[in-house]
């Protein structure tokens, strides 16, 4: 397994946030990460990255400890929910600056390409337009071909070709061997994307499993049904509870 | 870190602050230097700028930059580097840009000073009074914008910390003094000025300068001890002290944080 | 003043017509001052040749020319006073006298006078004596040229290089005097002049008179003595030209007057002092044209002190310009400049529009609390004399300067 999650609790202040999380990540997958706000979605993404300090628990990254290492994060690319930037360097400078921060080689042409932002190198990013940056934000954490893909609410401002090429790109990288752990609140791309749903509510994981296995236990037709039937508390509980043991868990369905 | 410096430094350089800044700097003590008529008066004036001025616009911009950076830095601490180099790319980044406003901004025109070896040197000790006071006060920044998520908060502590340090410590010195003038205050005066920085600058560059009360007045003592060595290097882990003291707490604090 | 002289100088050219020389050398038949000086008439010229002849006691009861050559030492070892004089127009030149013992109980000087006149010291050197040149109840005479040097390291225990006590009509030009417990020492002088000489190291005061008027004080330097310069009871003085320099303490002043009246000060240069002028009790003086620069408080002035003009003076880079002790003020100030100064001249006149107060309510805070001068310069000092100015409390508000020069005159 990829990414280990252990017990994560996290309160800001007085309010708990994270109240005990526990699931594995493994290659090859799109997990989709579902849950009205406040739920700990970003929390959560957070704790991974080590942007976030849990209170409690356990992240293993490959061998590495998330709550203590750094150096893990260079298998991992970021995309994080609010794409700002310094406002005086170009679209060209950052890429040069984070990718000297990363100290590894990095590919930007290929997506720079794909999303066709190629005219904007060399422009100051307080030009560019809200989905043009978000695209700048996309190739910073792409260029790098990392194993792990962590993104949150990657299709923020981006016009439906560019959601349609993110999503092939990323169905593509799956297959690829990659891990990629994905917010969003557009249902039906999560329905497309993911194998695995993780649906988190007031901190805890509410269900945890395949989007067909969540159909069938809410009744439902679609995601969106599903979701509203967990918020409803209206899951038929089976032999097996929704928060399912990750031991039983087999990759790719 | 290098990265991040760097990038820091140019970032702050290339902005319409920093042009502004050295201006100022440029301006004031040109004015000051060539149309004054007392060298001296030039140089205690010019003293009463930078100390006035370089804490003030570190802390301001210091606050100001690292909360617009704020997001940013999400972006660049999910990297793999450590979170200490992080900001200390940033601190450095910062306080070097200062130093060189204030380099560019005063020392520009005394490389154009004809009269004299003296005003050289007593303008150079408040140069070197400048950066030692923003390195300080940009640490400072950096700490007050790292525990405060509240930007209006962070820059009202901003603007207290500053204010404290440049009046009211003062205003608190002169009460205390004032209140235990029967007692023998010396040493009690003397610890109560290296413990700010400011006073400590001021006191350095006045001794300096030679201005003739704080010389050989029964507060010879203060002269014998600020000027020799025994004085010096309390002095200087003064400065190191406060310019270390918080780095360390900002890197803790840093490294704990919730980005 | 100048006809004593021209009188003493013809005389002495007459008188040397019909003069003989006496020769005194190791080698000669006369050896020693005293015998030189018992064997020689009236006006004769003893001339005494390189060596060092231990000479104590030596007392000169008839005009003489002693005239010492290069070399020539009147040594007294460790004793008493070497030479007194008790006859009018002696003249004592080019001679080293030293090593006169300091007493508790006599003022031993190298050189001493008793009720004369006409008399003349003159390019001598002395060295390491109690006191130098001591004049008493003498008049018209002349002490020019001469470089007393003492080794005073206690007040208590050093003499004054130049002392005169109840003399008149005197002329002391210049001398180099350093070392002794004071440079010069004047009581009960009158009507004398004390001219470019040179007062440095002294152990006390530099210059020092009591109860003596009617002097001129011109054109001499007074530098780093321990207490500067006092000078007391005295009228109608005269200091033109002066320097006083370098005087550092807490006791210390460029210029201290007490009780002194109906006098001048002016053209003086008053630099690096802890205080340049100190005024208690100094009335009706007239204080021009001077220039205080780079002393800690260019002029102390304390209630005492009435009716004197300090006008057309510079201060310039004085720590504080003037303090006094009172809330009133009774003296005139007027016309000086002052570097502190920020106002404007829009009538161009020469003089600020607004009028200057010099005396700042941080010169009041230090006078309470010393260690506050750590807070010179200070924002918040700043701010308070801000303050006072906009609405003055504790400042006198009627020692004000309602014409504050641009520029300053030096």
């Amino acid at each position: 397994m990829v990414i280990h999650v252990e017990n994560i609790q996290k309160s800001f202040g007085k309010q708990e946030v994270l109240k005990g999380i526990d699931l594995d990540f493994f290659e090859g997958q799109i997990y989709s990460i579902l849950g009205p706000n406040g739920s700990g979605k970003t929390t959560f993404m957070k704790s991974i990255l080590g942007l976030v300090k849990p209170n409690n628990g356990k992240i293993m990254v490959g061998g590495s400890d998330g709550m203590k290492d750094h150096e893990y994060r260079s298998n991992i690319g970021y995309v994080p929910q609010i794409a700002r930037f310094p406002e005086n360097l170009k679209v060209n400078e950052v890429i040069d600056l984070v990718t000297s921060i990363r100290k590894q080689p990095s590919f930007p042409q290929e997506f720079v390409e794909l999303f066709q932002i190629e005219s904007f190198l060399n422009q100051r990013l307080k030009n560019l337009s809200g989905g043009t940056r978000q695209k700048v934000n996309l190739v910073l954490a792409l260029m790098f071909k990392s194993d792990i893909l962590i993104l949150d609410e990657p299709t923020t401002g981006l016009d439906p070709i560019n959601t349609i090429r993110l999503k092939e790109l990323l169905l593509q990288l799956k297959s690829e061997g990659k891990t990629i752990i994905v917010t969003t609140h557009i249902l039906h791309l999560a329905e497309e994307l993911s194998d695995d749903i993780i649906f988190l509510l007031e901190g805890h994981v509410k269900y945890h499993g395949s989007t067909d296995r969540l159909l069938k236990l809410s009744h439902t037709k679609n995601l969106e049904e599903a979701i509203a039937a967990i918020l409803q508390g209206e899951i038929d509980s089976e032999e097996e509870t929704p928060v399912v043991n990750i031991y039983n868990r087999k990759k790719n369905a | 870190m290098l990265s991040v410096f760097k990038y820091c430094l140019f970032d702050l350089l290339r902005s319409r602050w920093s042009i502004v800044y050295t201006l100022f700097y440029l301006l004031s003590s040109a004015s000051l230097l060539y149309f004054s008529n007392s060298a001296t008066n030039a140089v205690a004036s010019l003293m009463n700028i930078v100390l006035f001025i370089t804490p003030l616009v570190s802390l301001l911009l210091g606050v100001i930059y690292f909360y617009q950076n704020r997001d940013f830095a999400e972006l660049l601490l999910a990297q793999p580097i450590r979170r200490s180099q992080y900001f200390y790319g940033n601190y450095f980044g910062l306080s070097l840009s200062l130093v060189i406003n204030l380099l560019v901004g005063f020392g520009l025109p005394m490389l154009f000073i004809g009269n004299g070896l003296q005003i050289l040197q007593e303008l150079s000790i408040v140069l070197l009074a400048g950066v030692m006071l923003t390195l300080i006060f940009s640490a400072l920044a950096l700490l007050i914008t790292l525990r405060n998520e509240n930007r209006v908060l962070g820059f009202g502590y901003a603007i207290v910390v500053w204010l404290f340090f440049a009046v009211i410590y003062d205003g608190l010195f002169l009460i205390l003094l004032l209140w235990f003038n029967d007692y023998p205050l010396e040493k009690f005066a003397m610890i109560g000025t290296v413990l700010n920085p400011m006073d400590l600058s001021r006191v350095m560059i006045l001794l300096k300068l030679d201005l003739s009360a704080l010389m050989g007045f029964t507060g010879a003592s203060f002269r014998q001890f600020f000027g020799s060595t025994a004085g010096f290097f309390v002095s200087l882990s003064s400065a190191l002290i406060w310019i270390t003291l918080p780095l360390y707490l900002l890197i803790r604090k840093g490294n704990t944080k919730d980005f | 003043m100048m006809r004593p002289l021209i009188t003493s100088f013809f005389l002495l050219l007459l008188t040397s017509l019909y003069a003989k020389e006496i020769q005194l050398c190791k080698s000669c038949k006369v050896k020693t001052l005293s015998e030189a000086v018992s064997s020689a008439s009236p006006h004769d010229i003893i001339r005494v040749k390189k060596g060092i002849y231990p000479t104590v006691g030596v007392e000169i009861t008839k005009p003489l020319s002693l005239i010492g050559e290069e070399g020539a030492v009147l040594d007294a070892e460790g004793g008493a006073e070497i030479i007194t004089i008790h006859s009018d127009s002696v003249e004592i030149s080019g001679l080293t006298l030293r090593n006169v013992a300091t007493s508790y109980i006599k003022d031993w000087a190298a050189i001493s006078t008793d009720r004369v006149k006409y008399c003349k010291i003159q390019n001598n050197k002395i060295e390491n004596s109690f006191f130098g040149v001591y004049f008493r109840k003498s008049s018209n005479c002349e002490i020019s040229n001469n470089v007393i040097i003492g080794e005073a390291v206690k007040e208590m225990s050093s003499g004054n290089a130049i002392q005169l006590w109840y003399c008149d009509s005197m002329l002391i030009e210049n001398n180099i005097v350093r070392k002794h417990r004071d440079g010069i020492y004047f009581e009960f002088v009158k009507n004398s002049i004390i001219r470019d000489n040179y007062s440095e190291g002294n152990v006390r005061y530099g210059l020092h008179f009591m109860f003596s008027d009617r002097n001129r004080y011109l054109a001499n330097t007074f530098e780093n003595n321990g207490s500067g310069v006092a000078v007391m009871y005295g009228k109608e003085i005269e200091m033109d030209n002066n320097t006083f320099i370098n005087n550092w303490g807490p006791a210390s002043f460029g210029l201290l007057l007490k009780e002194i009246t109906d006098g001048k000060i002016t053209s003086n240069k008053f630099k690096k002092n802890t205080t340049g002028i100190f005024g208690e009790g100094a009335s009706r003086m007239i204080i021009k044209n001077n220039r205080f620069e780079s002393n800690g408080w260019a002029m102390k002035v304390l209630s005492s002190c009435v009716d004197n003009v300090v006008s057309d003076n510079d201060f310039v880079s004085n720590s504080f310009s003037v303090f006094t002790n009172s809330p009133r003020n009774y003296n005139e100030f007027k016309r000086n400049y002052w570097s502190e100064y920020n106002g404007y001249d829009l009538d161009h006149d020469g003089f600020g529009d607004i009028p200057h107060r010099p005396v700042s309510l941080f010169t009041y805070i230090v006078e309470q609390c010393e260690p506050t001068l750590l807070l010179m310069r200070s924002n918040f000092i700043g701010l308070l004399e801000l303050a006072e100015k906009a609405a003055p409390s504790l400042t006198p508000e009627n020692l004000v300067d309602k014409q504050p020069r641009m520029k300053p005159l030096w």
